[in-house]
């Protein structure tokens, strides 16, 4: 019972992990339609400035806020210098540009960084929370993981449906042509979906990398699964992106430890759940039907 | 496909074959081995670069069509004892089924999903290898001995014996892709890609026709697993990651989406520009970790600008100077056909997607 | 005629697409809350000249002016401040939104945010004019009949105030009773607050009878301009371009 509590609540953490990386690429396909392979790649190196700046500063909540301050910069930056130009092109030339960003970030990260493994600091404690001397599997800092996240979405999702700017970009992710027509700065709006996506990469990698070590390579992973949990629950959907990072979560938690030879075969697993969704619901499980336009 | 194609691709692989040997012959090793690398790549970036350019399936997970078929063959030489054109073409059916698979499991998936899928088939199927150690040698691996034949004599450097093989390999695989390219298969692919109802509507068999580019892409690239045993005598998980499925689409795309020219290109790139700039960084003195990195930095800045400013790749780009120096020719297409975006007439009512057109911002 | 500028003029337009030329040499003037019909067959290049003018596309030659100032080769989000709507065909709502964020959307276009008082009143206004969308104001577009949705179009462009009103087919679709309530509405636009409006219909005779200049293009040139009871009077006219 314990060990099933412990799996279930690590699953929630690691699953909002995916989930944040997951809304950041359901951000970038709504407004540009096109798939960021560099939000791994963008949440290392902006983690990576986290740990330098902890590091000199001796205090870990400047390094956080420095990661997400450095998210949003790069998301701008990446979106300015290299995807504006491919906005007229065939959609696949953007995608290999992402690729080809990713890897410029990994190889930038060894530079500048060296490529060893480094540990990351948490600013909570990682030892098990009790409750009358039993144990319940999850940690402070754990909770502080899924909170981090719950609370950045929910922000976010307010700001999109309450505020003049959310409505702007919602519009202008729904359709860009009548959204240019109103006279919404579609362009700007595209960089704010940047901005904002690398946040919440940035969020993901500071939150993930006490567990993981933070190495050039150290967010492929994490991309890997948070863009499964988006194809899961469908990439036009922000809902469906923390549903599918839950689930995702959740199942590969089970998996890893309960299947024998399980932490080998957490891929396996994840590739069998995508399938199985996929050959029900091609686009995701909360996918629109396409609405018929005037 | 007319008569005169064939001779032409012949002769065009027959001109390749033998500045191959004239190059194997006069480089030192290391570049022999180079060659064989480069000649790995081939198979399975052409692969690549018809399922993708030509019939407009998106896979990032071709590498794991290239660890069946590296296994597979092994596996064959090592308990088995098969000579290596048998384990290749063992191999080559093995691949062919789970392509079929694949394929079957993909058909209805369009874009970004099937990209999340392939994605995901990247990882999982090398990580198989290592949840079962016993029949894959875990971490270490297979390794093989593979020896040039008695014939050569005993003085003959493997390395030029594996580029002869692996060369000899790929252009036979583009020369068969390139008839294949150019038959009814070939254009159902591309009426598929460019239109799916209309081809439908033409009689086309969408399903059929998307699983036999999955089929067709993962022979290839088990072909190219096949090599890759050979040439590094080793198969292990390690050689199967995410990371060559990546550098398998940036070869295809950099050289070219759809044209088999440009994989030989994309293929010379993925394997010399990394080689060249560490010449470069190890020559002046810097650090390892610097080094060892400039290298990766340095092929994803190229990828980039390769993708800005030769849109349609390295192809593209040379089709377009050609034509920059002999004059535009009367209703000449693109002479490759990676998806061009193109202004549309209203007629059409394309929801506001990623090449907003109408040439404005 | 007066002296002074036409509310929209458009001077000697060629505008097209790739290799093909849509527009070759197309001038209309329009004065201020003037209906003029834009009429002709399929691909004569009436939604062309609706793309050149609001700045979709950009045109080759030719030159675009409101109220004299010109305009041409201008981007959408700068004519939209300048003060013209565009309503492309087809896309008029966004129906993902509800209807009040449809109308909201409307008054973005009103050059640094009118204050938010007066934005609600707007709104309100809108409202109050438009029973139908008041009642089903949270609901999503999506969920509106063809010809509520067409009235949101017009709310959304009576919010805008736009100078001059590009409509691009507003009666597609609906059924004929819908229509005319459509043309009414138009009419109010014109009538009621001086917008000018340029009116691309298939439905020629139902453009026709509310419109009071006709333009007929065919292959991308004028054929004919009159007012539009000439045009409407003129069968041989109709039955070769316009289908009645």
């Amino acid at each position: 019972m314990v060990e099933f509590l412990q799996f279930t609540l690590s699953g929630i953490s690691f699953g909002m992990i995916y989930a944040a990386i997951a809304l950041s690429l359901v951000l970038i396909w709504r407004g540009t339609r096109l798939v960021n392979f560099a939000q791994g790649g963008m949440a290392m190196f902006t983690t990576y400035v986290a740990i330098e700046v902890i590091y000199r500063t001796g205090s870990y909540w400047t390094g956080f806020v420095s990661a997400l301050a450095a998210g949003i910069v790069l998301g701008v930056v990446c979106q300015l210098t290299v995807i504006r130009p491919t906005m007229n092109k065939p959609p696949i030339n953007a995608v290999i540009v992402t690729i080809g960003l990713l890897i410029l970030l990994e190889g930038l990260a060894g530079i500048f960084f060296g490529g060893q493994f480094r540990s990351f600091p948490t600013a909570f404690s990682q030892t098990g929370l009790k409750i009358n001397g039993t144990p319940l599997g999850v940690s402070r800092y754990d909770v502080f993981v899924a909170a981090a996240v719950l609370v950045t979405t929910l922000a976010l999702a307010a700001a999109f449906r309450y505020t003049s700017a959310g409505l702007r970009m919602r519009a202008a992710a729904f359709n860009a042509t009548i959204a240019r027509l109103s006279g919404i700065r579609v362009a700007r709006v595209l960089t704010v979906g940047w901005a904002l996506a690398g946040l919440l990469g940035a969020l993901a990698g500071v939150l993930v990398s006490p567990s993981t070590f933070l190495y050039p390579n150290s967010m492929d992973t994490i991309f890997v699964f948070g863009f499964t949990a988006a194809v899961i629950g469908g990439l036009d959907s922000p809902l469906g992106a923390v549903v599918g990072g839950l689930l995702l979560g959740l199942a590969l938690s089970y998996a890893g430890g309960y299947l024998h030879n399980g932490s080998n075969l957490v891929p396996v697993v994840a590739l069998v759940i995508l399938v199985v969704v996929l050959m029900v619901r091609p686009d995701g499980l909360f996918s629109a039907t396409q609405v018929r336009r005037v | 496909m007319t008569m005169q194609t064939l001779p032409r691709r012949l002769g065009a692989a027959a001109v390749t074959a033998v500045i191959v040997w004239f190059l194997s012959v006069r480089l030192d090793t290391f570049r022999d081995y180079q060659i064989a690398e480069i000649a790995v790549y081939v198979p399975a970036v052409a692969g690549l670069t018809v399922l993708t350019g030509l019939s407009g399936q998106i896979s990032v997970g071709n590498g794991a069509f290239m660890a069946i078929g590296a296994y597979a063959t092994a596996l064959l030489l090592l308990h088995l004892n098969w000579p290596f054109i048998a384990a290749l073409v063992a191999s080559a059916a093995a691949t062919a089924v789970a392509g079929g698979i694949v394929g079957v499991a993909a058909a209805r998936l369009r874009g970004p999903y099937l990209a999340g899928a392939t994605l995901m088939l990247g990882v999982a199927l090398p990580a198989l290898a290592f949840a079962y150690r016993g029949i894959f040698g875990a971490d270490q691996g297979l390794s093989i001995t593979f020896t040039a034949p008695a014939f050569l004599g005993a003085s003959f450097p493997l390395t030029r014996w594996q580029a002869w093989v692996s060369a000899v390999v790929a252009l036979v695989t583009l020369v068969l892709l390139a008839n294949l390219c150019s038959s009814r298969i070939g254009r159902n692919w591309r009426a598929v890609r460019d239109d799916e109802v209309a081809a439908a509507l033409d009689g086309v068999n969408v399903a059929v026709t998307r699983i036999l580019a999955f089929v067709v892409s993962a022979v290839c690239a088990g072909l190219a697993g096949s090599l890759l045993a050979i040439v590094t005598s080793l198969v292990a998980p390690g050689a199967f990651t995410i990371t060559l499925s990546i550098a398998l689409l940036t070869a295809a795309a950099i050289g070219g989406l759809g044209s088999l020219p440009g994989a030989l290109w994309g293929s010379v790139l993925i394997v010399l520009v990394p080689t060249y700039v560490t010449d470069v960084a190890t020559s002046h003195g810097l650090s390892s970790s610097v080094g060892s990195n400039i290298p990766i930095a340095a092929y994803g800045a190229v990828l980039i600008l390769v993708m800005l400013v030769f849109p349609q790749g390295i192809q593209g780009g040379l089709v377009g100077l050609l034509r920059l120096f002999t004059g535009p020719d009367q209703e000449t297409r693109t002479a490759h056909d990676a998806p061009a975006p193109h202004a549309t007439p209203p007629a059409d009512e394309a929801p506001a997607s990623h090449h907003e057109k109408e040439g404005t911002t | 005629m007066s002296s002074e500028p036409a509310a929209l003029a458009v001077e000697e337009l060629v505008a097209g697409y790739g290799g093909v030329v849509a527009l070759d040499g197309v001038s209309i003037s329009a004065g201020t809350a003037d209906i003029t019909a834009v009429l002709g067959a399929n691909g004569a290049g009436k939604t062309t000249l609706l793309r050149a003018v609001s700045g979709m596309i950009r045109p080759r030659r030719g030159r675009i002016l409101l109220d004299g100032t010109d305009l041409t080769g201008r981007k959408p989000e700068q004519t939209v401040r300048a003060g013209i709507a565009h309503v492309p065909e087809g896309q008029g709502v966004i129906p993902e939104l509800t209807v009040e964020e449809n109308l909201r959307i409307g008054m973005m276009s009103r050059p640094l945010g009118r204050p938010r008082a007066e934005r609600a009143a707007a709104l309100d206004e809108a409202f109050e004019r438009f029973p139908p969308l008041a009642a089903r104001r949270r609901k999503l577009a999506a969920a509106l009949s063809g010809g509520e949705r067409q009235m949101l179009v017009i709310a959304r462009a009576l919010l805008a105030r736009p100078r001059v009103l590009l409509l691009d087919e507003p009666s597609l679709g609906l059924a004929p009773r819908v229509m005319a309530q459509v043309m009414d509405l138009v009419v109010g636009l014109s009538r009621e607050h001086g917008i000018t409006i340029i009116l691309v219909e298939q439905n020629a005779r139902g453009a026709l009878a509310i419109a009071d200049h006709g333009v007929v293009l065919n292959l991308g040139r004028v054929v004919a301009a009159a007012d539009a009871a000439t045009l409407a009077a003129d069968v041989a006219l109709r039955h070769h371009y316009l289908g009645f």
